[in-house]
């Protein structure tokens, strides 16, 4: 993988864009006196399209992984590539322009705003973008309305069935058109129908070329993935292709 | 549905993003702060109290203030501040003498003719000097009686003390060297003597003697007359003018003063002179020379001297210190509803750690948590300053109504009063905005 790789054309379709790199990337936590390695060096490249999980023992640095990727969190060492900038030295605002533009994220317990309604949920990321109301609320009408959420635009989050919020949040995933999309657990507190109403979603978002990463502890949910990652004490175990 | 290609020509420029905040953003951070605030509404209405009672108290108290200022000032203006005023008072050796043993005799005390002669002769810069004499009489219409301080007085009275006539006109030169039976009225006591009647061309009785009501003064200050020495504060209001040589020929020197048990008689002069200066800034070296010109005439101290002007400072001096005063009362329960502000955004915070966190997941900054926190605050701030305005401007009113005192609401007391809440705001909601906003993101949302 050479840098050259990342400027090749769009156009292509067998040699798509990497769009995640990690290089080397080291996190090291200080609890007291113990110093804590969560990563020990890990290089991955995603690209374009890419549908993958994440899965490992708990303790395996999969949480410090998905915030590093979110961006949430800077490396001790080594580089992270996200598109074509070096996310790794970037300074805080510039973190919460790169969160708010380029990554989409879907959490376990939804994590919507309870004051807020649908539609002012989804708008969030565009308002901290500086969206005018007027484009910002027509764009997630449209994707409340793509996630089936239609009849709920104006409703609150604790009126909804935790499978709609999970869509809910899906939809402001969606909104600012991210590069990657970042799932942690999504359904983790659903049903099994609703769970798997939320990946038949995530599974027609990735047919459309959305790049999703998901952290997850069901083997089930992971095979729905096209490639498998096992972390295992801050490193990568394994990396498995799947073909489906 | 299709998705902008990330990288295309489109792609947005990570460093282009925000532009300045326009008025469109300013309202919809107005309505998010509104509608967080809402959530809470019992805790925000709270809250707000403590600014509500900080504003209302500190317009409310500068209105009375301001008020009760006013009417002193104008009741020492009204006695002119370039009057020196000359009053008989009873020295107390003999009030002593005369409660003790309880009988009859006579009085000797006060300002003479002679000392009045003697100001007019010897001070230089005095123009104009108003004898006085009072007597306290029933006045009679028919049945109808009244209390009053019969004042014998010269002509130009209402000049000099800015009393005018409010109708027909007071008693000339001419009459007074006539000795003739004419009076003028204090406003106060023409409904008491005439409820009925017009009273300008009738006639009014004092002991045996008939007057001709020839003029109707304007109305005084509701309260007394300040430094004034009289028995009572509604005889002082219900004041009969009669011309000064009438008065010591129908009254004589001896005057008779009812007592319980006893009858008391003194012979007093003149009760009250009024000089005037010629200039205002001459008037404490003469009031210093009137001094001296009577202490040397007088063995008791029967008389009193009073300087309007003197009063003007002190009260002018009074109304500073109440103004301190009021200052530091307001200063305070601002600060009190400031710091109930801050408590309750402290706790806010706490409990909205999460949407903190969500939000900085979601691409929000420091500055943009700062703001929203800070939003709130000055909302809370300003809703309450806005109704302790209301409630402010209101209580001054109420307290007029219910206790005939005069307020004032002068317009900066508002002004001033929402500005400090709204400052107050911002500066009790600054840490808890900033805490807010130090919070990382990662610990943030995983907080319960």
């Amino acid at each position: 993988m050479t840098i050259a790789d990342s400027t090749a054309s769009p156009a292509s379709t067998t040699q798509r864009r990497p769009i995640v790199r990690l290089n080397d990337v080291r996190k090291t936590y200080q609890m007291g006196a113990v110093i804590v390695e969560a990563l020990r060096g890990v290089t991955l490249e995603i690209r374009e399209g890419d549908y993958i999980s994440i899965m490992g023992p708990s303790g395996c640095g999969k949480s410090t992984m998905l915030n590093l990727l979110g961006c949430l969190d800077r490396p001790t060492s080594g580089h992270y590539f996200l598109g074509e900038d070096d996310v790794s030295t970037m300074d805080d605002d510039a973190l919460s322009n790169v969160r708010g533009a380029r990554l989409g994220f879907v959490f376990q317990s939804y994590n919507l705003i309870q004051q807020l309604t649908v539609v002012e949920n989804i708008e969030i990321p565009l308002y901290y973008q500086g969206w005018p109301e007027e484009k910002s609320h027509e764009v997630a009408v449209r994707l409340a309305t793509r996630v089936g959420l239609e009849k709920r635009l104006d409703h609150k989050p604790f009126e909804l069935s935790g499978g709609q919020q999970q869509r809910v949040a899906i939809a402001r995933a969606l909104v600012n058109d991210p590069l990657v999309i970042l799932a942690d657990e999504a359904t983790g507190n659903l049903d099994s129908v609703s769970g798997a109403e939320i990946l038949g979603l995530f599974d027609e978002l990735n047919q459309q070329g959305k790049t999703l990463i998901m952290v997850t502890h069901s083997d089930e949910v992971a095979q729905r993935a096209k490639r498998n990652i096992r972390l295992r004490d801050g490193i990568l175990e394994s990396d498995v292709r799947r073909r489906h | 549905m299709a998705f902008l290609n990330p990288m295309s020509e489109d792609a947005i420029n990570l460093h282009t993003l925000r532009e300045g905040i326009t008025i469109a953003r300013l309202k919809r951070m107005l309505r998010l702060g509104i509608k967080s605030l809402w959530l809470h509404r019992l805790r925000s209405l709270l809250t707000v109290l403590g600014i509500v009672f900080g504003v209302c108290s500190v317009i409310a108290m500068l209105a009375i203030g301001e008020g009760a200022s006013y009417e002193a000032q104008e009741q020492i203006k009204s006695l002119g501040s370039q009057n020196i005023i000359v009053r008989s008072v009873k020295p107390p050796e003999e009030q002593k003498v005369s409660n003790n043993n309880n009988q009859s005799f006579v009085l000797d005390y006060g300002i003479t003719f002679a000392d009045v002669s003697r100001i007019q002769a010897t001070i230089p810069g005095v123009t104009v000097v108003v004898p006085g004499r009072i007597m306290r009489e029933y006045v009679w219409n028919v049945r109808y009686r009244v209390d009053s301080e019969i004042m014998g007085t010269v002509p130009w009275y209402p000049e000099m003390r800015n009393h005018k006539v409010a109708k027909g006109r007071f008693f000339t030169s001419h009459e007074n060297e006539q000795r003739e039976n004419v009076c003028v009225l204090a406003a106060e006591m023409v409904d008491k003597l005439f409820p009925l009647e017009e009273p300008l061309g009738n006639h009014v009785r004092v002991g045996s003697d008939y007057y001709k009501v020839i003029g109707i003064m304007e109305p005084r200050a509701r309260h007394a007359e300040l430094g004034d020495s009289g028995d009572s504060k509604a005889a002082t209001l219900n004041r009969l003018f009669i011309p000064l040589a009438t008065a010591r020929v129908r009254f004589g020197e001896i005057l008779m003063k009812r007592r319980s048990g006893s009858f008391e008689s003194e012979r007093v002069q003149l009760h009250e002179v009024t000089v005037k200066v010629e200039s205002r800034d001459d008037v404490m070296h003469v009031a210093d020379s009137i001094k001296q010109v009577l202490e040397r005439n007088h063995k008791k101290k029967d008389y009193d001297v009073v300087v309007p002007l003197e009063l003007l400072k002190r009260a002018e001096q009074t109304k500073k210190i109440f103004t301190i005063v009021l200052g530091s009362i307001a200063a305070i329960s601002l600060l009190v509803g400031g710091i109930g502000i801050m408590n309750i955004m402290l706790a806010s915070v706490t409990e909205r750690t999460r949407e903190i966190g969500i939000r900085r997941a979601l691409g929000a900054k420091r500055r943009d948590i700062v703001i929203q926190f800070l939003v709130e605050t000055v909302i809370l701030a300003a809703a309450g300053g806005i109704l302790g305005v209301a409630v402010g401007v209101a209580i001054p009113y109420i307290v007029t109504y219910a206790s005939q005192m005069k307020t004032i609401v002068t317009f900066w007391s508002p002004v001033i009063a929402f500005t400090i809440s709204a400052l107050v705001g911002v500066v009790f909601g600054l840490y808890p905005a900033m805490r807010a906003a130090q919070m990382d993101p990662v610990e943030a949302l995983r907080h319960e």
